[in-house]
């Protein structure tokens, strides 16, 4: 499996840890809402096709990645930083090589 | 009459002598051989004992698909089992011996498992391991007594225990086109591919590139094919973008078209080369893959089709054409198709008499009447083998009249005398890698086999392309034009005409008659390497296994080393016709990978022996060359102790500790994972990571912080030191360093991206020596410049900057030890300086070098927890580090902790443990309340940590005990029985030694 990390280029999955479902939402840190909490902690998505995933570059650039992934045929649909900060100095740096 | 040597022929060195033993005889061979074609060559006929049965087995094939002749490869100590004799080549000093026999190959003991055969079928071991559950051994012991020698007696090559010494290799490659198989085909596609300019990669798991053209005996563009191989493969080799990699087997296909492959590097030779690996495992990327990989011949299902003499039309041909081989001198053929006719041309043009040629088809095609007489070989049509006789060797076989439309048996038998008989069931396209990629397998009538499908209905993601035989495309001829045509689609270049090489081959019909099986009196294998018979495959039937997938795990059909690769089909076909079903609708079952056996070794590969990565601190060498025994931890490596001539490594840490307490003891302590936290939030983002209050701690200030996990259990712990308002050091435990980093960088990036924050690892930047004991104060104080160290200027988790010898450094003041000490860091460039400064500093005032054993030995004694307690299963309650919870903020995991099940009354809590047999404890005990050795139960927790206490005198332990503190000043008992180690404890507090911690606040 390949994943293009926008900022290393495409890396083989080996480069990456998977860091988990991208669509669990942390409750505010001071709610009490257990059942939200038990939720966030807990509970994966498991879909059988696109699947909306956080990976980290760890053996690059270290940055989370939201990836978009078929499960079912490894497709990669998109790739974007999790940090929209990391996008503009990525566009940044993919400027200065242009 | 046994089989030999040819005087000509062969693509052997006969030039070349080769010595090797097998099962401690020595033979002969020649350059080229492997090992069953040298042991054939020298007449040897018996190669192994079955599976269950213990039959005698010969040679059934000549390649990787070898389901009997199965050997150990002895190296020194190491033992490989389960090899093919046909992929061993020989080399000088090659030690083989043969398997699953005792206590000889030629006379076994249980080969009396022969006559118990209605007893030992299908489903024997469902069906006999259940146990007695009536009569006097119900409920005993007595069947696992008996399974022990079942399950010897039935097997393989035994696995040796010996370390195996040798390197393994992992490559990453990139290539435009993978061509896997050398036959025409492949090398057709490699070349045209490379025309093109593309990056090509030849791989082949034979040594010889070539496939079918080394043995064949056909001509190519007027040449021998042979030769005709020899040159495109010269040509290959000359080109910078063609890599070629012979004895490699591609054995998986993955996701976007990655490769695994392992190539055989050394095992041909007696040594290898300097720093040559034994094994490399190749990870190929390929834009696109040609599969070339050819096709399995299969074998005939009849009485006695096992028997030491019977081969495989093509293996006979292949040892005599390629290896100057004659597997016999006096040959039958039994075939259902016309592949077997050129076989038996080849043998009779190798010397060998061709007797008999039995074909079930009642009318052989002209064709095959003339190369029958050209084999000067009787031909018996519409014939089957019913029989053969010998023993550990073919010496005859029965002929009787069959009838392809029925499957009858009429007339009287014949008998024939023959040492060798060559069979043939038909091909199946070797589509392994096909299977894997997803491609779905299509039944093919015509040529009785599984095909890969056309490519329209290839799985998205995978790119492959089929030539040759691996298609169904059986001639050499197709197979040129395939090659040369999936070589250019491959590398994306448009099919123009060219002239191909023109083929001069025997002529055949590619179809066989769909005849699988000749029923007749007697066992009739299906699956060689297992002892699968047809009646076994029936007898599933009968017992309800109608599934493929149930009658294979039934039946054990295919599910050899060799993975039914000559097996597969005919077993199916048999089952179809249990069924009264077409074979399509019974289906075939998917292939994974390997495609063959895979060395352990090569998948490890560099993370063992010399290739695998090591961490040493700064003063590693300063270590090593002071007496310090190392220890690795993870893949750091550290002082264990620095042990005195004569000591063990128990007295040597228990003077390294008392030393540390009565005067001063110093520790390299490197290794532990540091990150700088930096950035306007950073105190706020310390706040919400640790459970307690980093934000109020004041710069040149350092606090012990804990961490939880999301689900509210213990993470990591560590001191961070305040070195600026918006600058943090962190310290984490050197195991969770990596796990740290990446927890710090998750909150970063995806949970709160709107902190200012900056994380980077410095671990390896700085050297840290912590210095301990009534002395160290007055040792840095004769030693550092720039700074006081005194009470006032230094106090308890204070931070000053100075100089060592002329080193900045910064030190912290605290302690792990439990005794008054520092922490000094310098760059890490300048740590084996500072760390020579302060042991010549600490020269008057007795300082000694400590440990891991000696660290962890101070810190049981004042009960501090590491990853042994904070094992990812106990809270902060539980380590009773519960006052580091601040009520005044959340933080990571302040939601989860007080979940019903962590706040329990009864879950695990650290205790100390006092021995008070005064004999020594061990790690991983159990801790029982009543004392049983004869039937240990009754656990309430387990010990963590252990050591003998210099400061106490005692054998003392850390544990985790059910409801621990209210045990305290309660006895219980540890409860070992795997090291036999029972006896009463004392629980106490984890904080055995200088509890107030006055020593340390000084």
């Amino acid at each position: 499996m390949l994943i293009t990390c926008p900022y290393c280029g495409p890396r083989d999955v080996v480069e990456f840890t998977y860091q988990g479902d991208g669509n669990r939402e942390r409750p505010d840190p001071a709610s009490q809402n257990f059942e939200a909490w038990n939720a966030y902690v807990y509970d994966r998505l498991n879909p059988a096709g696109d699947h909306n995933e956080i990976w980290q570059h760890s053996g690059g650039c270290r940055a989370h990645l939201r990836v978009v992934r078929n499960t079912l045929t490894h497709e990669i649909l998109s790739v974007a930083f999790m940090r929209s900060t990391h996008t503009s100095t990525a566009r940044r740096k993919a400027e200065d090589k242009s | 009459m046994s089989p030999r040597r040819a005087d000509t022929g062969g693509r052997i060195d006969r030039l070349k002598t080769i010595r090797f033993t097998f099962d401690g005889a020595a033979y002969t061979g020649h350059a080229g051989d492997t090992l069953a074609s040298a042991l054939l060559a020298k007449g040897v006929t018996l190669y192994g004992r079955s599976f269950k049965y213990h039959r005698p087995r010969g040679l059934l094939t000549a390649g990787v698909e070898e389901p009997n002749a199965l050997v150990t490869v002895l190296k020194g100590e190491v033992r490989e089992p389960n090899i093919p004799a046909t992929m061993v080549e020989i080399h000088d000093g090659l030690v083989a011996i043969s398997q699953n026999r005792f206590p000889s190959l030629a006379w076994d003991i249980n080969a009396v498992n022969q006559l118990g055969g209605k007893i030992l079928s299908a489903g024997f071991y469902y069906k006999t391991f259940m146990g007695p559950v009536i009569g006097p051994l119900k409920g005993t012991r007595f069947w696992m007594f008996c399974e022990h020698f079942i399950r010897r007696a039935a097997g393989l090559g035994s696995a040796g225990s010996a370390k195996d010494p040798a390197r393994y290799e992992r490559m990453n490659a990139f290539c435009d086109v993978l061509v896997v198989g050398s036959g025409p085909a492949g090398l057709m596609a490699a070349k045209a591919a490379a025309d093109q300019g593309a990056r090509v990669m030849l791989a082949d798991l034979e040594p010889r590139f070539g496939g079918s053209a080394n043995w064949s005996g056909e001509t190519i563009d007027g040449a021998p094919a042979a030769d005709w191989a020899r040159r495109a493969v010269a040509q290959l080799e000359g080109r910078d973008n063609v890599r070629l990699l012979p004895r490699t087997t591609v054995w998986g296909y993955y996701d976007n078209n990655t490769l695994a492959a392992l190539e055989r590097v050394s095992d041909h030779k007696e040594q290898p080369g300097k720093g040559e690996p034994r094994h490399r495992y190749w990870a190929i990327r390929a834009r696109s893959v040609v599969l070339a990989t050819g096709a399995f011949e299969r074998p005939l299902v009849f009485p006695g089709n096992d028997r030491p003499g019977v081969m495989l039309a093509h293996a006979a041909e292949r040892y005599a054409n390629e290896f100057g081989v004659l597997p016999g001198e006096r040959i039958a053929v039994f075939t259902n198709n016309d592949s077997a006719y050129r076989a038996a041309v080849a043998l009779k043009k190798a010397g060998a008499a061709v007797v008999a040629i039995a074909d079930v088809r009642p009318e052989p095609s002209a064709e095959m009447l003339k190369l029958a007489a050209e084999a000067e070989a009787e031909i018996f049509a519409g014939h089957a083998v019913v029989a053969t006789e010998g023993g550990n060797a073919l010496t005859g076989l029965k002929l009787q009249r069959f009838d392809m439309a029925n499957g009858s048996l009429t007339g009287d038998a014949r008998s024939i005398h023959a040492d060798c008989l060559l069979m043939s069931g038909g091909w199946s396209p070797t589509i392994h890698l096909a299977s894997q990629a997803g491609a779905k397998a299509e039944w093919n009538a015509a040529r009785q086999a599984f095909l890969p499908p056309k490519p329209t209905q290839q799985w998205p993601t995978q790119h492959w392309i089929g030539a040759g035989a691996f298609t169904g495309s059986f001639s050499t001829t197709e197979a040129i034009a395939e090659g040369r045509a999936a070589g250019l689609a491959a590398a994306g270049g448009t099919s123009t005409p060219a002239a191909l090489p023109t083929v001069e081959a025997v002529p055949g019909d590619p179809d066989p008659a769909p005849v699988f099986e000749i029923r007749a009196k007697g066992k009739s294998f299906v699956d060689f390497q297992h002892d699968v018979t047809a009646e076994d495959v029936r007898l599933a039937h009968r017992e309800g296994f109608v599934s493929v997938e149930h009658l294979k795990r039934y039946t054990t059909l295919g599910m050899a080393t060799d993975q039914g690769k000559s097996s597969n089909v005919p077993g199916l076909a048999i089952m179809a016709e249990a069924l009264g079903k077409p074979i399509p609708e019974v289906g075939t079952t998917r292939f994974r990978p390997p495609f063959a056996p895979v060395s352990i070794g090569s998948l490890a590969a560099e993370r063992l022996g010399d290739l695998k990565p090591e961490r040493l601190t700064p003063m590693h060498d300063w270590h090593l060359a002071n007496g310090a025994t190392m220890y690795s931890a993870g893949l750091w490596y550290r002082p264990m102790i620095y042990g005195h001539a004569g000591e063990t490594v128990e007295q040597a840490y228990v003077r390294e500790a008392k030393a540390t307490r009565e005067s001063a003891g110093i520790v390299d302590v490197s290794t532990l994972g540091k990150i700088a936290v930096q950035g306007p939030d950073a105190a706020a983002f310390l706040d919400r990571v640790y459970t307690n209050m980093f934000s109020t701690l004041a710069v040149g200030k350092a606090r012990y912080g804990l961490m939880l996990r999301e689900d509210g259990l213990a993470f990591d712990d560590g001191t961070t030191w305040r070195l600026g308002e918006q600058d943090f050091l962190m310290t984490t435990t050197t195991a969770n360093a990596g796990k740290v980093m990446q927890h710090l960088e998750y909150f970063l990036d995806v949970i709160w991206p709107e902190l200012k924050v900056h994380v980077t690892s410095v671990t390896d930047e700085w050297a840290g020596a912590a210095i301990g004991g009534p002395k160290a104060r007055q040792i840095l104080a004769s030693c550092v410049t720039g700074t006081s160290v005194d009470n006032a200027t230094l106090p308890f988790m204070g931070i000053v900057h100075g100089e060592i010898s002329g080193v900045p450094v910064m030190i912290c003041r605290l302690s792990f030890s439990g005794e008054m000490a520092f922490e000094v860091y310098s760059g890490a460039g300048h740590g084996t300086h500072v760390w020579e400064a302060l042991i010549e500093a600490g020269k008057p005032f007795g300082l000694v070098t400590y440990g891991l054993e000696a660290l962890g030995t101070m810190r049981i004694e004042k009960g501090h927890v590491t990853g042994a307690e904070i094992d990812g299963r106990t809270t902060a309650r539980d380590l009773h580090l519960d006052w580091m919870l601040s009520k005044k903020k959340p933080f990571i995991g302040s939601a989860m902790m007080d979940r019903e099940g962590l706040i329990a009354s009864d879950r695990l809590e650290l205790v100390g443990l006092i021995a008070l047999d005064n004999r020594p404890l061990n790690g991983g005990a159990h801790i029982v309340e009543q004392l049983d050795e004869a039937n240990p139960h009754g656990s309430i927790g387990h010990i963590t940590a252990c050591c003998y206490s210099p400061a106490l005198g005692k054998h003392i332990a850390l544990a985790l005990v059910k409801g621990g503190k209210a045990r305290h000043g309660t006895r219980a008992n540890v409860s070992d029985p795997l090291r036999n180690r029972f006896g009463p404890v004392e629980i106490v507090s984890n904080h055995f030694f200088d509890p107030d911690g006055s020593r340390m606040h000084g």
